[in-house]
């Protein structure tokens, strides 16, 4: 398997705090890595950065073989997308907020599509019409985490999404990741404290103190 | 044109009396305002009384040139002071400035070219100073609304950018909101036009002796004038602002959020 993702040298730090201590990994295609460790380690961080969302202090990060500094910022967040821990849905209604990847890529908005992609984390054509308010946390999560994969990336970052939602919930997340990570050979990056989750996960990554161990 | 304007020096003191009422309301709810009242007051004599006799010179030379530099000197300093409202968005002065110069140019040379006012000082003046001081306000109250959006919304800003949004389009909502913010006091005040308010343009005529049928055709153009002004200068300063609140890799500048 080629390398998808290689994070050389890295380290990030805040005035005199260093947060990310010269990170240096190897992603291939299709793996499915979880990180782990003690809160305020530099989990978040590392991830911001790999997702475009923060720039590193020194080192680099090179994707499909070319530096993260020469992709234009939106085209690689496209293809490497960071799902939030606690995500916000947009306008008004959960269709403004499955309209807004095709609103991104200039397309126009496809109703069968976001559909099939509701379907896939078992909720059914009505929701399209909800209201965003009156939708509970775990179905907020699951189609805040639509907007990451109507359009397939070929990273997917998640940051602890499945804290705080019940084991049902938790469940058709893993699922779905799941899939798409065997079928559509799609990378995952995975931060969690979620001990079911370590326990099960095959790839574990530790960061400590800014470092990997 | 009638005269009855009888305002002297010694009415002027007679009048300075309504001051006291407002210095003995501060002293006896002892609200600590008196001595910005007295600050207040004597900058606001020596302030007009300047610009008073500047004015009686310029209008009495009638010199373009004499003209133009007024324009401009109202213009900048509308626009330092648009800027500082900016609190910490760079480049607020420059932005300003550039608002409120294409917005007082489009509305006054509008005003000039359609014969509804004349190329003349007394007529150039106050109004480049209506336009841009409305124009001002209006870009301080879409500076600090675009400041208090983006901190309210910053991790919806944020997940729209993960998504791979354009700068533009992870903000276009807030955009709107500020534009309209910048654009809603006119266009609230001109909802109670004549009904709550006779505005300063329309007194000062009344007050001059102009027949007030006259005076009220002048306000609607004040009306027009305004509402275009405030619409471009919001327009322009928002548009100019909001790419400040990101870096070159179209990160959100959070450091800039309160």
């Amino acid at each position: 398997m080629k390398n998808i993702l290689e994070i050389k040298d890295l380290s990030y730090q805040v005035g005199d705090n260093k947060i990310l201590k010269h990170i240096n990994l190897q992603v291939e295609s299709g793996q499915y890595l979880t990180f782990i460790g003690p809160s305020g380690s530099g989990k978040s961080t590392l991830m911001r950065i790999v997702a475009s969302m923060l720039t590193a202090t020194s080192g680099d990060v090179v994707f499909d073989g070319k530096s993260i500094k020469d992709y234009e910022p939106t085209k690689y967040r496209q293809r490497v997308s960071y799902a939030f821990q606690q995500p916000t849905l947009f306008g008004k209604t959960v269709k403004d907020n499955l309209e807004f990847p095709f609103l991104v890529r200039n397309q126009e908005y496809d109703q069968k599509k976001a559909i099939s992609a509701l379907e896939m984390v078992n909720l059914d054509e009505s929701y399209i019409n909800k209201s965003v308010n009156d939708i509970s946390g775990g179905e907020k999560q699951r189609i805040a985490l639509l907007r990451n994969l109507l359009f397939r990336p070929e990273i997917l970052i998640t940051d602890e999404v499945t804290t705080g939602l019940d084991t049902e919930n938790k469940e058709i997340v893993h699922q779905m990741l799941e899939k798409f990570n065997k079928e559509d050979q799609m990378t995952i990056l995975r931060v969690t404290h979620d001990e079911s989750e370590i326990e099960h996960a095959a790839h574990k990554i530790t960061i400590k103190d800014g470092e990997m161990i | 044109m009638s005269n009855n304007l009888t305002v002297s020096n010694t009415t002027l003191v007679w009048g300075f009396g309504l001051v006291l009422v407002a210095l003995v309301i501060g002293y006896r709810e002892k609200l600590g305002i008196n001595k910005d009242v007295l600050i207040g007051v004597a900058r606001a004599i020596v302030q007009l009384s300047i610009v008073g006799y500047i004015l009686k010179f310029v209008i009495k030379t009638d010199d373009n040139w004499l003209t133009m530099a007024c324009f401009v000197i109202i213009v900048i300093n509308a626009s330092w002071n648009a800027g500082k409202r900016g609190n910490g968005i760079p480049k607020a002065f420059r932005n300003s400035l550039l608002a409120i110069s294409v917005g007082t140019v489009v509305t006054l040379g509008t005003l000039v070219l359609t014969g509804s006012i004349k190329f003349v000082p007394e007529q150039i003046v106050p109004v480049t100073g209506m336009i841009a001081s409305n124009i001002m306000v209006a870009i301080g109250l879409c500076y600090r609304n675009m400041l208090q959006t983006f901190t309210d919304r910053e991790q919806q800003v944020l997940e729209k950018l993960a998504l791979g949004a354009d700068i533009k389009l992870a903000s276009i909502d807030i955009l709107r909101d500020s534009i309209k913010s910048g654009m809603q006091p006119t266009i609230d005040s001109i909802k109670t036009l004549g009904l709550v308010s006779l505005p300063g343009m329309m007194s000062g005529l009344i007050f001059a002796g102009v027949d007030p049928v006259k005076a009220i055709k002048y306000q609607i153009m004040v009306t027009f004038m305004l509402l275009a002004s405030t619409g471009l200068g919001s327009i322009i300063s928002c548009y100019l602002g909001y790419r400040e609140f990101y870096n070159q890799q179209k990160q959100l500048n959070s450091k800039l959020l309160q």
